[in-house]
């Protein structure tokens, strides 16, 4: 085994790329997971039949959403993905895909963590006259808030894995690294360095989750 | 004037041979300023009734009427405007755990966009009212469970409703913190002339703080009146039950009461089992013996309860006379002149 080949550089290159596929898909994955999250729940619950009906092809979507397998899922959503940012490959390639396939999952975390919100909380706020956006805003979501920021830590660890997958397509990131240099072309040091970067990223990203999920906390 | 009024409420649960009725043909009228208890076993629809009153729970038919207003026939939005005049208060308090104390006797004012100063002002006198103004900034997990049932009374007068639901309001509370949260839903009705209902499986409750009472049994109420009259005389098997187990006296009692009541007694001397109520401030006066040296009959309690229904003293004896029988006939019909309530047993 020998590091002194390894160019440093690139591997910098590649983690900065990854915090960007990160970031980027991280945050629509929460911009379109957590109102689809909540219309999961708000129409699960609700008594009307229109609700229902919402709630049952919403449900479907999502099942199949996160039953296509993610590899499959970049290779069937290139056309889309070239309409949508103008390629297919690179950091801004693989947000699409990344996006698309965790938000569905996102979404199941926080209807399910939005059904341990105490039924009488949310009661006692329709006794008082609020809204059903007010209880959205003023209960559930700041009730759920540690729940929730433990499920974007959850989603966001997915992601990185994710990522990895998206090497196998130059998505870009320590992945693609991972897969061009360890993989192809059996370079044992990248492949090491690579994950091993995964691994302490996946550390951090777990602490920081927790320790925002204690400040939260207030039961 | 009257201020709650449910007309023919009825509420099914599920539809077809699996439905399940909770409430049936009910009717209830609750006059402004007072307090007004519903008590049942559990399962007997009183929660239900309750939920029926600000429509947490819509009745199958029946109309909610609430300060001349029939809230069954009313929009969403136009409910939710009247709801907030309708306060609640609940068995497991319901806060919101990720507010202060502050923040959420503030909740029903930021859900009409009060401005600030106003929203301080009134969480401020909320607070004092309910005695917490120096936990304003404690999270519900560090409050016992009469603190937060004060943080959910301060939150749900908060809006100054016209009425306050009490669902059980006091039975996770221990003893002493339940008096002390029936002192202070007491102490409100006086000062501010608030209406209060309250639904509970406890007596005594009812016994402390209700001016009416109605008993509530299989989804229809089967006794109400003022809690004095349904105290002293009730009249359906449900009530006297309740008033048993909480009495731990009543029937039981009144039965041995009875089998004594046959004592052997000398030849040419009658006997007579009585039941004498007494109310108000009859009850700490001298009647009975008065009445007694006049008709020289004797007596026997067999039973008794002094004590009091809202600050009201009243009192019961089961009692046996004996005596010369036109006297004892006397003795009672000189009692009843008194003003106290006799029942012959036998």
């Amino acid at each position: 085994m020998d590091f002194s080949t390894v160019r440093w550089e690139e591997v910098g290159k590649a983690s900065i790329e990854t915090l960007q596929i990160l970031g980027v898909s991280g945050l629509f994955t929460v911009i379109l997971g957590l109102p689809l999250g909540v219309l999961l729940f708000m129409t699960a619950r609700s008594a009307s039949i229109k609700s229902r009906t919402v709630y049952t092809i919403l449900s479907l979507v999502v099942n199949i959403l996160r039953s296509v397998p993610f590899i499959i899922l970049i290779v069937a959503l290139i056309p889309f993905t070239r309409i949508l940012v103008g390629t297919a490959t690179g950091v801004l390639g693989v947000i699409p895909p990344l996006v698309i396939s965790a938000a569905p999952y996102f979404a199941r975390l926080v209807e399910t963590t939005l059904r341990e919100v105490d039924r009488g909380v949310i009661e006692a706020a329709q006794s008082m006259g609020a809204s059903t956006g007010q209880i959205v805003r003023r209960v559930l979501l700041p009730e759920a808030l540690p729940g929730l920021l433990a499920g974007i830590t959850i989603t966001i660890v997915t992601l990185v894995s994710y990522t990895a997958m998206a090497g196998m397509v130059g998505g870009g990131g320590l992945g693609t690294l991972a897969i061009n240099y360890g993989y192809f072309r059996y370079q044992n040091e990248i492949m090491i360095i690579s994950v091993m970067s995964m691994i302490i990223l996946v550390q951090i990203l777990q602490m920081a989750g927790d320790r925002l999920v204690t400040f939260f906390t207030r039961k | 004037m009257r201020l709650i009024e449910l007309k023919g409420l009825t509420k099914t649960y599920g539809k077809g041979k699996k439905s399940t009725t909770a409430l049936s043909e009910l009717n209830l009228n609750i006059q402004k300023g007072e307090i007004y208890g519903v008590i049942g076993h559990s399962g007997a629809g009183k929660s239900t009734l309750i939920r029926c009153i600000n429509l947490l729970e819509r009745p199958t038919e029946g109309e909610v009427w609430v300060d001349g207003i029939n809230l069954t026939e009313l929009s969403k939005t136009e409910l939710q405007q009247q709801r907030r005049k309708i306060g609640m208060i609940f068995q497991h308090f319901n806060l919101l755990s990720s507010a202060t104390v502050y923040d959420n006797v503030a909740f029903p004012l930021k859900l009409v966009n009060t401005p600030k100063d106003a929203i301080d002002r009134k969480v401020k006198e909320m607070l004092n009212l309910v005695g917490l103004e120096n936990h304003s900034n404690k999270y519900p997990a560090q409050l016992s469970g009469g603190q937060k049932q004060r943080v959910g009374i301060a939150r749900a007068l908060a809006s100054d409703p016209n009425v306050l639901l009490c669902d059980e309001a006091t039975s996770a509370l221990d003893p002493q913190t339940t008096n002390s949260i029936l002192k202070l839903l007491l102490d409100i009705n006086e000062k501010y002339n608030l209406t209060i209902v309250l639904i509970t499986h406890e007596m005594h409750v009812i016994q402390n703080i209700c001016d009416k009472v109605a008993v509530i049994h299989q989804g229809g109420i089967v006794e109400q009146g003022p809690v004095t009259e349904v105290f002293l005389k009730p009249q359906h098997a449900i009530t006297r039950d309740f008033m048993m187990r909480d009495h731990e006296a009543g029937l039981a009692l009144e039965e041995t009461a009875l089998a004594n009541a046959g004592v052997e007694l000398q030849t040419g001397v009658a006997s007579k089992l009585v039941k004498i109520s007494f109310l108000g401030n009859k009850t700490y006066e001298a009647i009975l013996s008065r009445t007694v040296r006049k008709t020289g009959v004797d007596f026997a309690i067999l039973q008794g309860t002094i004590s009091t229904i809202k600050q009201v003293p009243y009192g019961q004896l089961t009692v046996r006379f004996e005596g010369d029988s036109y006297a004892i006939d006397r003795t009672i019909s000189e009692l009843t002149a008194e003003g106290l309530d006799v029942e012959v047993l036998r």
